[in-house]
């Protein structure tokens, strides 16, 4: 397989090991004097964004940062949970780079690019030296030193965590750069601010139109590079962890205007989410994968178990995992752990009313950190009961915000009574291509973060999402914009009155003006309920051929009803919430179809693409490497009308295999 | 579409932007399941709005699993409603009843206007950060993590006060509008580490400076934003800032005369 003439990685020549440090050596450098003259817009302010506009502006750049909420600080990236993988190897348990570098290829399903996921794992030790430098309130040991956990799919200790709001403590370290920027007039903060589309001037990106979310007004912003660091698309099934208001429609709208789009039906459903409990439900809440550290996954060895789960003994309870997986146990993958449940629930073991969850049951080792404490506190012959105690706090130091939020919603205590758990949409794998120098196929236009396809391959490993964003924030790009913006020190910035400018807004406007003036009989969340039950039946956790043929017909179906029928009220030139989710629920519309599309091309199955027809007699996903070890990139042509690329994924270092976890 | 079985009155706050005067008005809530939370109550009652052709109610609201700091109702006159150390966004049902009445408002404080209903504009907080709400350290300069050990004790505290979700609640319970509680969280988390300790004084001087300029009142220790912090950030952190801020024009009186 050859990749397309479309499509160059620019992965730099030599050893997987040199590849990065000769390419930092090399690149092109711009000068302080001209660095004052490049003007740098960046889209969303999560990790990747808030830490790519602070570090560009260090660096002398102008820099523009916009997001769609009130502040930069409340990005989606502040509800991660469990943490940031590094390769420190701080608990001497044998990580290293390579190791870290390995995990992720592996975890990925060996979808991904070997020079991306090596660079990652060189720079994840920074990204930790960097956010305590900036005060980042990591657990640490009692010694002073930063503490670690595990995570799934490796079996080192390398994922730094501050309790379950890692995300928070992360974001509000370069929420906190990002401010020091705009204090000092480096940064020009736009919130409550939406990109409705990008301004290509001669084949290269130029700049954005905006709205001003308060006003309504539209905006025209030139830049010399414009960085997409709009997170990733899982709301395109309605029901997911992501925020209300994470969306596609930066990234979507930079495909339709030339940046192919990287195998977007790559779509991480995360294991252990607090199950829904109603059609009332506008969002699934994630129970961190750190509880998998200390929690026991289990359903009932008999179908239709209808007990109280603390009457059921302990040789009738099914720890499916830990007999599947004895290596890994309940530390697999997510991929891997969410099938698993799948399979368990639709065979007749699932748990609760719904009898679509399973236990996660923090009992065992509540009560093993409770007989430590015991001997810690020289308590002799200590009782059940205060063994059990002293083990609740420990478990509560660790995960103390986790539970009362699981109380919150379910009404249950979870120190009492196991969670129940099932998996929901959490994570896209899948989003703008990039090369090596995360520059999409239009020149000066990037994508960073969960808004690239780059890094996780097929599946990604918890706590990399966090070490991903800052890496392209703080550590990438820094370096690889040099390379395109070291070319356009002649270019003057472009007066917004250019015509690409003014015809990019007339669009703009055309559109708001039409979804404004269908006025027809249905609510843009009924659009958005029906697009999510199409994707999640027919291109969720399982897919097959004739499911997503119908997904397709479906979805083009739904299109045509969305722009006759739909009602946004409201006017253009005021604070519109529907009209804002109107544009965004349009988009996942005609993203939907491209999933299904990509997920219908892909005859294998690979991590979070699980094809029913392809898989082992185990029921794991059975790969197809001779045919399919490649990056689906896709070009859009028209409406509904994408044309595939390939990029051949070239393992030197890493011999293909089936992953194994048992 | 019905989803449960209560009936509510809501009256709330209906302002069409900052230049014009708001209003109450009265909405039924009808079928509301108590596993629904109050955002999701909303959005039934604007599902409902929009198919009788009417307005919707605005409301600030994202992530809905209350870290973001965005949803921000006055709900039954405390901020978050009547449950404790929640945010809107996880306050359920089942803490109202069936047949209730409930008056949900914005934040209300001079220094953070209306923009529309119950949203309003609390981008104060980002500029008091901006002036003085972080580590003065540029990517790149960073030395090993372990090379700066910290107690574990004041790991905890310095992580605790960073709990803050910036929402404005503080502000919202406190009868002079004060953001002391907001401002003590980030200058105590700086202020117990040892990274924070080079411009420690400067931080607080000018955060604080900065918290005045925005129009927010004076602390009276009345004690109701701890109360009312949907994060429990502790008052402690008003005593630790008070002493900062002493301290701190103490230092720089003598430096400067």
């Amino acid at each position: 397989m050859a990749s397309s003439s479309k499509l160059n990685a620019k992965i730099p020549e030599g050893t997987l090991e040199s590849k990065w440090t000769k390419y930092r050596s090399t690149v092109h450098l711009v000068n302080p004097a001209n660095k004052r003259s490049l003007e740098v817009i960046v889209v969303g302010t999560g990790l990747a964004g808030a830490s790519a506009a602070a570090t560009l502006a260090e660096m002398g750049y102008k820099v523009k940062a916009l997001c769609f909420q009130d502040s930069p600080r409340r990005a989606h990236s502040i509800a991660a949970q469990g943490g940031v993988n590094a390769a420190k190897n701080y608990q001497n348990d044998g990580d290293s780079v390579y190791r870290l570098f390995y995990d992720t290829i592996k975890g990925g399903d060996y979808r991904a690019r070997e020079a991306n996921v090596h660079r990652l794992a060189e720079v994840s030790g920074n990204i930790i030296d960097q956010c305590v430098a900036q005060g980042v309130p990591f657990a640490r040991e009692y010694g002073g030193t930063l503490s670690n956990r595990s995570f799934g799919g490796t079996q080192v200790q390398r994922t730094f965590y501050a309790a379950g709001q890692t995300g928070q403590q992360l974001l509000l370290g370069a929420y906190s750069a990002l401010q020091r920027q705009v204090g000092m007039g480096a940064v020009t903060l736009l919130a409550r601010h939406d990109m409705m589309d990008v301004v290509n001037i001669d084949g290269k990106c130029r700049g954005i139109i905006a709205r001003d979310l308060v006003t309504g007004k539209l905006e025209r912003h030139f830049g010399h590079a414009v960085l997409l660091c709009t997170g990733g698309y899982g709301n395109v099934f309605y029901l997911s962890t992501n925020a209300m208001g994470s969306n596609v429609t930066a990234a979507w709208k930079a495909h339709k205007k030339g940046a192919f789009f990287g195998n977007p039906c790559y779509t991480q459903i995360h294991p252990t989410c607090i199950p829904v409990s109603g059609d009332h439900q506008s969002k699934l809440t994630l129970m961190s994968e750190s509880l998998r550290n200390d929690g026991r996954i289990w359903v009932p060895k008999k179908q239709g178990d209808n007990r109280k789960p603390s009457d059921i003994p302990e040789d009738e309870r099914d720890y499916y995992l830990e007999r599947r997986y004895p290596a890994f146990g309940n530390l697999v993958p997510r991929d891997v752990a969410s099938r698993a449940a799948k399979e368990r629930c639709d065979a007749g073991y699932g748990v609760g009313t719904s009898k679509m969850a399973v236990y996660l049951d923090f009992a065992f080792n509540t009560e093993r950190y409770g007989k430590i404490e015991a001997t810690k506190h020289n308590l002799h012959n200590p009782s059940k009961e205060e063994i059990m105690k002293l083990g609740k706090d420990v478990v509560k130091e660790k995960y103390g915000n986790l539970f009362d939020m699981y109380k919150q919603i379910t009404g249950e205590d979870p120190y009492e009574i196991p969670m129940r758990i099932y998996p929901a949409v959490h994570y896209t794998m899948g989003g703008l291509w990039v090369d090596y120098n995360l520059m999409t196929t239009v020149p000066g236009l990037y994508a960073l973060g969960e808004a690239n396809f780059s890094d996780h391959g097929a599946n990604r490993l918890g706590a990399s999402a966090l070490m991903q964003g800052l890496a392209d924030g703080y550590f990438v790009i820094p370096y690889t914009i040099g390379d395109y913006l070291s070319e356009e020190i002649r270019t003057k910035s472009i007066p917004t009155n250019h015509e690409a400018f003014v015809k990019a807004e007339a669009e703009v406007n055309e559109r708001i003006t039409k979804l404004l003036t269908i006025k027809g009989t249905k609510s843009v969340d009924s659009f958005h309920k029906r697009l999510g039950k199409i994707m999640w039946d027919k291109c969720g956790m399982a897919r097959n051929a004739q499911g997503l043929q119908s997904a397709i017909t479906e979805i083009q179906q739904l299109k045509k009803e969305f722009w006759s029928d739909v009602r946004v009220p409201g006017e253009a030139n005021e604070l519109n919430s529907e009209l804002e989710k109107a544009h965004r629920v349009a988009d996942f519309i005609e993203l939907g179809e491209l999933m299904c599309v990509d997920a219908l091309t892909r005859n294998e199955s690979c991590g979070g693409h699980f094809r029913e027809e392809f898989q082992t007699p185990d029921g794991e996903a059975l790969r197809d490497d001779d045919n399919y070890a490649y990056v689906a990139a896709w070009e859009y042509i028209a409406d509904s009308n994408f044309e595939l690329h390939k990029e051949e994924l070239k393992y030197e270092n890493i011999k293909l295999a089936q992953r194994n976890y048992a | 579409m019905s989803h449960g079985n209560m009936n509510l009155t809501l009256k709330v706050w209906k302002q069409k932007n900052k230049d014009t005067k708001g209003r109450f008005e009265t909405y039924n809530a009808k079928g509301i399941s108590p596993d629904m939370s109050f955002l999701e109550m909303f959005d039934v009652v604007n599902e409902q709005l929009i198919n009788e052709n009417k307005e919707p109610i605005a409301f600030d609201h994202d992530c809905r699993e209350g870290i973001c700091g965005a949803c921000s109702m006055y709900i039954n006159g405390r901020p978050h409603g009547p449950k404790g150390a929640v945010t809107t966004c996880q306050l359920h049902m089942r803490s109202f009843k069936d047949g209730d009445t409930i008056v949900v408002e914005p934040w209300r404080s001079a220094a953070f206007p209306v923009i529309k209903d119950l949203a309003v504009d609390r981008s104060s907080f980002d500029r008091i950060i901006a002036a003085g709400g972080f580590v003065n350290i540029n990517t790149g300069n960073a030395k090993d993590a372990n090379n700066i050990l910290i107690n574990k004790d004041d790991a905890d505290d310095a992580f605790n006060a960073a709990a803050c979700i910036g929402c404005g609640a503080c502000v919202a319970a406190c009868k002079n509008s004060s953001a002391m509680l907001f401002v003590s969280a980030k200058v105590s988390q700086l202020a117990l580490l040892p990274q924070g300790q080079i411009e420690r004084q400067d931080r607080v001087l000018n955060m604080v400076k900065q918290m005045d300029e925005e129009g927010f009142g004076n602390c009276t220790n009345t004690g109701a934003c701890e109360a009312e912090c949907p994060k429990s950030i502790s008052l402690e952190n008003i005593a630790r800032l008070n002493r900062e801020y002493s301290s701190a024009l103490l230092t720089q009186n003598k430096i400067h005369h």
